[in-house]
């Protein structure tokens, strides 16, 4: 037993009406990865953002090196060595990547900032870890991936005792993961604590020396990191794992939507030719970059297309826009919710019924009926299971979970018979899966075709009638029945030999 | 559960919590408009007086329709720098028009013709912008700028810069002076425009998307929903308020003027923006424009009463502005904090 970096004594944080941590008990040592565990809303974000400094508690005590601190602000909590990497972040857009990781202690000469030493600083910090990421470049022109990169860089500083990571893989592909699997693995070695938050089950694996899993602002228990993953959910959920997964219904036979030889202008799909047939739930599988969603976003007129076809109903609708393939009866879900799905400011009863206004009984002629509306939209969300379910408030209010059921409720809402879903889980916790799971079965047992684009390689094997592997921008293999199995669609997915860097755009 | 700062998380007891809710639900401008009202009667006696009133509220008209167009356009995420310049080439069109068409017809004739002149020019002068802004993609800012200076140009071309007289009685008759059931008509005519606009935005599904396509283009694009379709309606509609204040205030000062206008675009902004309504886009509604215009003239009524220079009533306005700017930003997170609960 090593003396822990950070002890929690009953940590409460109350707002009014909800007590977001009650009595929280929580420790972390030196060079251990430890992951908190728990469905939106368990606590998770409220314990970080106490422990970084963001949030004051109402109650408990914090110990710190052995000594009990408080933490009256993130500059606080950074001075005793503690650091977090949120998943919004915090980098200034329109300046170098070098001048970000300095912010804040800008080496200075003369009372003028040192151009040279700070790129020189910045050179030595990235080339620590390996990331190949020019320092002069204006942050607002990488990807999403190399400015978590840059993020956890800055975080990384000499004194750091606690590094806080809340899923730091949520953005990056499988390539870019590897590499921070690796860092958070040397600063383990180093005897850094590490916080980890995530949803993955094979990050907990890879990763965890001890899991604690908090419910509903409270600890249920922690564990050691080699604790099944059956079991993790049982004790996140109260729920077991093979009610996860809805029974597959038999599938139909009729084709709906048909790709020929499609092959996007950017290069991103490469001469895929597939098929969706009704009352069947096909899934692409394949790495970040790999053209499994880019070529969901061809059909629906979101991707230029080159050459090829794309029949939808016996139609060609090859590079029609998206209100055309929509009146064929198509409906697509986007994976980025909140840039492509969601009308944040505005109340989501908007967001769900915008698509589907013309329809009965929401219009008369060229009017709406908002009490008609209001009610559509508020049953849509009760049966998604939202809480609260009201179509009121406006969608940035909901937490990821429930802002993606209320997406999936307005792509059901359309009674389609094409649902393309990109990344239907994405961010979303246990609890919400399972609702959503149980929608996408119904939908293919009520005569729907559904085409599932997955990273989530569960998803893959348990909920798809039939698998496309995409690989470099081309479908590898075609899978059904007993050949869906993770070996098979690993070794497709890997197909083209080594992953190439051009994910990174 | 987002992290927030905690002066916004803990709020210190129930008075504090409900305020934050009220200023929520319905923004700051209730108040100052109270505020403004309480000042300026206890500062002069002829300020809460019906007439004053009607003719503060008369003056102020053709702000609140050019608010009107202005508003429409900021909900798409867009600003129309142009609608001074637009209200000056519709005065002088309509104005010219009518005058040509007087030499030869009644002036009954001569003032419709005039009138739809205005509305065409003013309409035209819209579409001009939504082109450039919806299929050129030229920035909304920048293309208005552009057209601002155009539009000026041709209407002091058209006229030499000398004004347009020699308007048939009647026009201002009917549309400047006329006052229907006591209400003067460029009163009716607001509330008529503000209304339709109302009908427009809550109870049409392209007012539906014209709000969805200032909260998020991609989104409302994925939605099947056509952008450049609601951008040409929104500018068209602009236009055409632009053109209706215009035509209302030509026959008030029974000339037409290229030089009307001129403070229009940043009146109108701030008059919308002291209303709550966002400078991003998605929204705003139009009791909020409205009651940003009307609260810009108490302020500017009030001050003439009580005979403060008018030097010192643009500073008040700006400072008001960037209060408003100020009390939205608070808004719009504390109503995130309301929405989660935490106060």
């Amino acid at each position: 037993m090593t003396e822990p970096v950070l002890r929690v004594r009953g940590l409460t944080k109350k707002y009014p009406g909800v007590t977001a941590l009650d009595q929280v008990d929580f420790d972390l040592r030196r060079g251990e990865v430890h992951v908190l565990f728990g469905e939106n809303g368990a606590g998770k974000s409220t314990l970080i953002s106490i422990v970084s400094g963001a949030q004051r508690p109402d109650g408990g005590t914090i110990e710190a090196g052995g000594r009990a601190v408080e933490l009256s602000g993130v500059a606080a909590a950074r001075a005793l060595g503690i650091s977090a990497v949120f998943q919004e972040f915090s980098l200034m857009p329109t300046m170098t990547v070098a001048e970000n990781l300095v912010m804040g202690s800008e080496p200075g000469r003369f009372g003028f900032v040192d151009r040279r030493r700070i790129r020189r600083l910045a050179r030595e910090r990235l080339d620590e870890f390996g990331f190949r990421i020019a320092p002069d470049r204006l942050v607002e022109t990488l990807s999403r991936a190399e400015q978590q990169m840059v993020e956890i860089a800055k975080a990384f500083r000499p004194e750091l005792s606690v590094l806080i990571l809340d899923e730091p893989t949520a953005s990056l592909t499988d390539e870019e993961a590897e590499r921070l699997f690796a860092l958070v693995e040397e600063a383990r070695g180093r005897g850094i604590g590490i916080i980890y938050i995530t949803h993955r089950m094979a990050e907990i694996r890879r990763l965890a020396d001890r899991v604690t899993v908090l419910r509903d602002g409270r600890l249920v228990t922690t564990v050691p990191g080699d604790t099944p993953d059956e079991q993790l959910i049982n004790l996140m959920t109260g729920r077991v794992v093979e009610d996860l997964y809805p029974e597959l219904p038999v599938p139909g036979t009729d084709v709906v939507l048909a790709a020929r030889g499609l092959t996007t202008f950017d290069g991103s799909v490469r001469n895929a030719s597939f098929e969706l047939r009704a009352g069947e739930i096909v899934g692409f599988a394949g790495l970040m970059g790999s053209g499994k969603s880019a070529a969901a976003r061809a059909c629906f007129g979101l991707e230029r297309v080159d050459s090829g076809t794309v029949t939808i109903a016996g139609q060609d609708l090859t590079g029609a826009k998206p209100a055309a393939v929509m009146k064929s009866g198509v409906v697509y879900l986007p994976s980025d919710r909140k840039q492509e799905g969601l009308f944040l400011e505005r109340p989501l009863r908007e967001t769900v019924t915008l698509p589907w206004l013309r329809r009965a009984p929401m219009s008369t002629g060229p009017l709406l009926r908002p009490g008609r509306e209001r009610a559509v939209a508020g049953d849509m969300l009760r049966r998604m299971q939202l809480s609260p379910a009201d179509p009121e408030r406006p969608a940035a209010s909901y937490s990821g979970g429930n802002q993606q059921k209320g997406l999936l409720g307005r792509a059901l809402l359309g009674e389609c018979t094409t649902y393309l879903l990109d990344e239907p889980t994405v961010g979303v916790d246990v609890g919400a899966r399972v609702t959503i799971y149980e929608r996408i079965v119904a939908l293919a047992r009520a005569g729907s075709a559904v085409l599932v684009v997955s990273s989530e390689l569960p998803e893959i094997l348990h909920l798809c009638h039939r698998v496309y592997v995409f690989s470099h921008g081309q479908i590898t293999a075609e899978l059904t029945g007993a050949d869906i199995n993770e070996e098979m669609i690993l070794r497709h997915m890997m197909h083209w030999g080594e992953p190439a860097a051009k994910d990174i755009a | 559960m987002t992290a927030s700062s905690p002066a916004v998380a803990r709020p210190r007891n129930l008075m504090v919590s409900l305020a934050a809710r009220g200023f929520v639900k319905i923004g700051v401008l209730p108040v100052l408009v109270l505020v403004a009202l309480v000042v300026f009667a206890s500062m002069s006696d002829n300020f809460l007086t019906v007439e004053n009133i009607h003719s503060a509220l008369r003056q102020n008209s053709y702000i609140v329709i050019a608010t009107l167009g202005q508003f429409i356009v900021l909900l798409t995420g867009g600003f129309d720098l142009s609608i001074g310049a637009v209200t000056a080439l519709v005065s002088v069109s309509t104005a010219m028009a009518m005058v040509a068409q007087a030499e030869s017809s009644s002036p009954l004739t001569a003032v419709l013709v005039g009138i739809a002149v205005g509305m065409l020019v003013g309409m035209g002068c819209g579409l001009v912008n939504a082109l450039g802004i919806a299929s050129l993609n030229i920035n909304p800012f920048i293309m208005t700028l552009a057209t601002a200076s155009a539009f000026s140009g041709l209407a002091l071309m058209l006229t030499s810069g000398v004004p347009v007289a020699g308007l048939p009685v009647e026009f201002s008759d009917w549309l400047g002076f006329n006052k229907i059931f006591g209400i003067g008509v460029p009163i009716w005519i607001a509330a008529l425009a503000a209304a339709g606009l109302w009908v427009l935005l809550t109870l049409t599904r392209p007012g539906r998307h014209i709000y969805s396509v200032g909260s998020s283009p991609k989104a409302a694009r994925l939605s099947g929903i056509s952008e450049f379709r609601t951008l040409l309606l929104a500018y068209v509609a602009a236009g055409g308020l632009a053109a209706i204040g215009s035509v209302l205030l030509t026959a008030r000062i029974e000339t037409g003027e290229a030089n009307l206008g001129a403070s229009l675009p940043l009146q109108t902004i701030a008059a919308a923006v002291i209303g709550g309504v966002s400078l991003r886009g998605g929204s705003g509604r139009v009791i909020d424009a409205v009651l940003g215009a009307v609260f810009i003239g108490i302020v500017a009524n009030g001050m003439n009463l009580a005979q403060i220079n008018s030097y010192y009533q643009m500073i008040v306005t700006g400072a008001v502005l960037a209060l408003a700017v100020v009390a939205d930003r608070l808004r719009s997170r504390l109503a995130v904090a309301v929405y989660a609960g935490k106060v």
